[in-house]
């Protein structure tokens, strides 16, 4: 089974099919994504505007952490259940679109960014946990973080306008 | 209101943001990471009241630290949300979701502005009363449902007919 045929097997599916001739579902489930990628982005900023130390500096970050990141993965979990149902609308389109491909990308970095973070930079975090200025490591993967997540969002923006050819 | 957005749409501003077609795109970028920022700090407040975060502080800080970015976010949300009437004015102001948009934001940045300046003012009692209170709570929740309704709608315009 080569990919084409995967895809065109995804693209007859009945919830594809819904989606494809619904009035309603493919924006209901595009609302969902906007909304759900909003409180991805605004609550791991917050984290990432301490770490680079623009805002919440008065705040230890494990405290800003454990009040934002719940939030995150929660509204994560809602981004990529309504972004797998808009791929399932027009699977072949999305494969083989560019700012798609370049989109899952960045989406890997920020989770590598998350990951190196979370194992290694957080190590020593209790000498700096209260301090206003982190160390660079942190700062790094505050502002990569940031970049990831903007660029994310913008090329989502950007598929929306290269899915349909002109 | 037609016969206006046809003249908008024949201007030399609209034409350029219509030819550029990079300028729509970037504007609704920035206008999504905007509305990010609106609702995150709106929902990170709320979660204080409801006391699901922010226990180190109290409400007033939380408000202190949060607000901020919610009034300079609503400022990039009007202008590029300006940019975007100009480049396609038919498509926004022509269809009644849009009016039902800035409605729904009246409502919202209303009352929010309307919480923040009574908290400046009277922050013991809503920090004394936000744990006995059911309704603050409710109102926590209906105030950030309403900002939820602001971007389904603006969503809803990308796929309204022309009404007006």
């Amino acid at each position: 089974m080569n990919i084409q045929m995967m895809l065109d097997w995804l693209g007859e599916t009945s919830l594809s099919l819904w989606l494809q001739t619904s009035s309603w579902g493919f924006q209901a489930v595009e609302t969902v994504h906007v909304i759900a990628i909003a409180l991805v982005f605004g609550t791991i900023a917050t984290v990432d505007l301490r770490l680079v130390g623009v805002a919440s500096k008065s705040s230890a970050i494990t405290a800003v952490m454990k009040d934002a990141l719940p939030w995150t993965w929660g509204a994560f979990v809602m981004a990529a259940i309504s972004g797998v149902l808009m791929i399932l609308s027009a699977p072949t389109t999305y494969y083989y679109n560019g700012p798609f491909r370049i989109k899952l990308i960045l989406l890997l970095l920020a989770g590598i960014n998350m990951l190196v973070f979370e194992t290694i930079v957080v190590r020593d975090i209790q000498r700096w946990d209260r301090q206003p200025r982190t160390p660079i490591a942190a700062r790094c993967c505050g502002g990569l973080s940031l970049i990831f997540w903007i660029s994310i969002v913008g090329l989502g923006r950007w598929i929306g306008f290269t899915k349909l050819p002109f | 209101m037609m016969h206006f957005s046809e003249w908008l749409a024949g201007t030399n501003a609209s034409m350029t943001i219509q030819e550029q077609l990079w300028i729509i795109p970037l504007m609704q970028t920035i206008h999504i990471l905007a509305i990010a920022m609106v609702l995150s700090s709106v929902g990170m407040i709320d979660l204080k009241i409801l006391g699901l975060a922010g226990s180190a502080h109290t409400l007033l800080e939380t408000s202190r630290r949060f607000a901020p970015w919610i009034w300079t976010s609503l400022i990039v949300l009007l202008l590029s949300g300006f940019v975007l009437i100009v480049g396609e004015p038919v498509r926004e102001l022509g269809v009644t979701v849009f009016w039902i948009k800035m409605g729904l934001l009246a409502v919202a940045a209303a009352s929010t502005a309307a919480f923040h300046l009574s908290l400046q003012r009277h922050a013991a009692f809503w920090e004394d009363s936000r744990k006995a209170r059911g309704l603050i709570k409710a109102s926590a929740i209906i105030v950030f449902a309403v900002w939820c309704a602001v971007v389904v709608a603006g969503r809803w315009i990308a796929y309204s007919q022309l009404s007006l």
